[in-house]
């Protein structure tokens, strides 16, 4: 796991002493610079310097809360990234949270792996290139126009949902794509199955794409989730 | 406050006093309306009645002279109740008649006019008052023809004190009535009030007096009797939630503690470490999931999940579902199934596809045929056993959405438990899982003002989530949108 180049520059708002320290301090451990406020009027003043790749916003906070605080910042044109975190994890928060101007929604409690995750996932659209057409890694190929998968000289045949799971852990090759964000995005449902449904689809995919080529690109991240990638970092 | 300042305070006693004020009033002016009519009709009598009378003696004067004029006079003047007479010489002394004496310069004047008089044969010395009229006949004798007043000021006497005693028993009644009324509302307004004081002070199961008259006060209190009986529900709810929780979660709480605490103890290398906290964090996961499944049910019940909610069918969930759980289900070795119809409804999709996930996942995890029941060999009843059916139809207003397995189903006495939190019935002690999907499930079609049923399938469970269906043009058009994904069975 290791952060984009230049080094990513991260704000975290957050009231709560001991978690804010515990994520700088792990946020620094991936080589992120990780700026911190202990409020919303704080973290508005140091957000609208616009020196963040990504915000990071509790969404209680004293003196101003957190969508508030993202309100205003979109009113100024600020387009940062942010990513709401709140202890209220019910869909219809979720969606309010995402109304109010934030790009990505993580209930508490989390796990550090699937924050890390999806900021990563969010620095990448905000400065990333623009859609492509045809993703690779390695000798795989897939075009999305055509709906065409290949790897090598070999056509694989991929049902619709196994092409949109590729797809979406292409797009974000080399990053970690946890199977919380693999069951927003591909599937579009934010309930948490109490089986390892994910884990199925994922190892259909790999049989389809990895199975009898000497270099596999689908790993599983331990206690994280999954990544596309070619070669060994 | 006072009782009796209480019972002034009412509105039905402010009320009265309004009333009886415009009753007063309506009283006075109908009286005096009478009494003015009255003495207007009486005068009119009496000018009429003189008028004739002086046009009679005029005519008589003029026929007979002075002597037959003085014989009609002293003739009228004697018949019992008869008007007032007065002849004078031009030099003004009386010639005939019955008047003993007028106020000064009546018999000066023509004309009418009001005055005080006494009789000649009166007794008393008491005055009366007539209405008179005077005429001056030719050779300047005067006549004087009037009436008494009497009868006119006794009838106003009459329609006075007809007035003092109305209004009198109109302000009795209208107060009597006004504080009768007052006090039976007062009454009933006192009970609810301390019905509500209990209420507030803890007493949830409460009620207000309901009457039977079925009047204002009664409505008011069956409302609030029925808001009484879901705060109820709803505190019932809550209070279950925090014993379940505390009861439920204490349990994996303990058991995290306990083996933090055997890992702190026993573990001499990094491996053994670092397989102890893997497992905390397996455990503190399965711990937020139930978590989340709680608040969710809570939330689901108390009708706060009522936002977000949209028109979408049926089967689009049914076949999402399918398409989730179908690789898990064969992993399994098992078949998932689906077969949907258009069913629109309205409602929140990501809860009743969660409710759906629930059902399927229980289906997968407890619906394989119990190996007993199973005859050696009988390869074709065991693929059917293997097969977990996902359907989506519409039945007249409602919309079902069912699973259907062929495991050991759930016995008809344990159904209605099988829905409570945390129940896992016997059968399912060994394997993983909170206890909370049929619970889940259920919550979310009371949401929707539907139903969670379990049936048998025989062998094997059924359980639908019965939803009312959107009817109506919504519902129609949506199902004419939607025609890609009916009568598909996968």
């Amino acid at each position: 796991m290791t952060a984009t180049d230049p080094q990513m520059r991260l704000l975290i708002i957050e009231d709560d002493r001991e978690s804010a320290d515990y994520l700088v301090k792990a946020f620094r451990e991936v080589g992120y610079i990780a700026d911190l406020a202990g409020d919303g009027e704080e973290g508005l003043a140091l957000a609208d310097t616009g020196d963040y790749d990504v915000l990071v916003i509790d969404r209680m906070l004293p003196k101003r809360d957190g969508l508030s605080l993202i309100g205003s910042l979109r009113e100024k044109g600020n387009r940062t990234p942010a990513l709401i975190l709140s202890a209220l994890g019910q869909v219809d928060d979720r969606i309010k949270g995402l109304r109010a101007g934030g790009d990505d929604y993580l209930p508490k409690p989390y796990s550090f792996a699937e924050l890390l995750a999806r900021v990563e996932v969010l620095s990448r659209r905000h400065g990333g290139p623009a859609e492509e057409t045809t993703y690779r890694v390695g000798d795989l190929e897939l075009d999305r126009l055509s709906h065409r998968v290949a790897r090598g000289k070999d056509e694989l045949t991929l049902q619709p949902r196994e092409f949109r799971l590729l797809e979406y852990l292409m797009k974000h090759a080399g990053q970690v794509v946890t199977r919380t964000m693999l069951l927003e995005n591909v599937w579009d449902y934010h309930f948490d199955p109490q089986t390892n449904v994910i884990d199925v689809h994922i190892s259909r995919l790999r049989s389809k794409i990895d199975k009898g080529f000497e270099r596999p690109l689908l790993h599983t991240i331990r206690g994280a989730g999954y990544m596309i990638r070619d070669g060994i970092r | 406050m006072t009782a009796f300042g209480k019972l002034v305070r009412t509105t039905a006693f402010r009320l009265t006093l309004v009333y009886l004020f415009l009753f007063a009033l309506f009283a006075a002016s109908l009286l005096g309306f009478f009494a003015w009519n009255t003495r207007r009709l009486i005068t009119e009598q009496i000018t009429t009645t003189v008028n004739a009378e002086i046009g009679e003696i005029a005519d008589i004067y003029a026929r007979r002279g002075l002597h037959g004029l003085v014989i009609t006079i002293e003739n009228r003047a004697l018949r019992p109740g008869a008007n007032l007479y007065l002849v004078t010489t031009p030099a003004g002394m009386a010639v005939a008649g019955n008047v003993g004496s007028l106020a000064a310069g009546v018999m000066g004047t023509s004309g009418w006019s009001e005055t005080a008089y006494r009789r000649l044969d009166d007794q008393d010395t008491a005055d009366h008052r007539a209405l008179v009229r005077v005429t001056e006949l030719s050779s300047g004798f005067r006549l004087l023809v009037g009436r008494d007043l009497e009868e006119r000021r006794r009838l106003l006497g009459i329609v006075a004190k007809a007035a003092q005693w109305s209004l009198l028993i109109v302000v009795v009644l209208g107060l009597g009535g006004g504080v009768f009324v007052a006090r039976r509302v007062l009454y009933r307004i006192d009970a609810m009030t301390g019905t509500t004081q209990r209420i507030m002070a803890g007493d949830l199961s409460g009620r207000l007096p309901v009457g039977r008259s079925g009047d204002e006060l009664d409505r008011l209190a069956e409302n609030l009797n029925a808001m009484l009986e879901r705060i109820e529900a709803l505190m019932m709810g809550l209070k279950e939630v925090s014993d379940n929780i505390a009861h439920d979660l204490k349990t994996p709480l303990t058991r995290l503690r306990n083996r933090a605490e055997d890992a702190l103890a026993k573990s001499s290398n990094e491996a053994e470490y670092r397989a102890a906290l893997e497992r905390t964090i397996e455990e503190s996961d399965g711990l937020i999931r139930t978590f989340n499944a709680l608040l969710m049910i809570a939330r689901a019940e108390s009708g706060q999940a009522r936002d977000n909610m949209d028109d979408f069918d049926a089967a689009a969930v049914a076949n999402g579902i399918h398409e989730l759980y179908e690789p898990l289900a064969e992993d399994d070795g098992m078949t998932l199934r689906v077969k949907t119809m258009p069913a629109p409804l309205h409602g929140n999709r990501e809860l009743i596809s969660q409710a759906l996930a629930n059902l399927v996942e229980n289906a997968i995890k407890y619906g394989k045929p119990a190996p007993a029941a199973q005859p050696l060999g009988a390869d074709a009843v065991a693929g059917a056993a293997k097969e977990i059916m996902i359907e989506a139809q519409r039945d007249g207003d409602r919309v079902l959405l069912s699973v259907t397995d062929h495991g050991p189903g759930i016995p008809v006495a344990d159904r209605g438990h099988a829905v409570e939190r945390f129940v896992r019935l016997e059968a399912s002690r060994t394997q993983p899982g909170s206890g909370l999907g049929l619970s889940l499930a259920s919550a979310v079609a009371t949401l929707h003002g539907g139903e969670l049923r379990l049936g048998d399938a025989e062998p094997g469970l059924r359980a639908t989530l019965a939803l009312p269906a959107l009817v109506g043009d919504v519902g129609d058009r949506l199902a004419a949108q939607l025609p890609d994904v009916s009568q598909k069975v996968a």
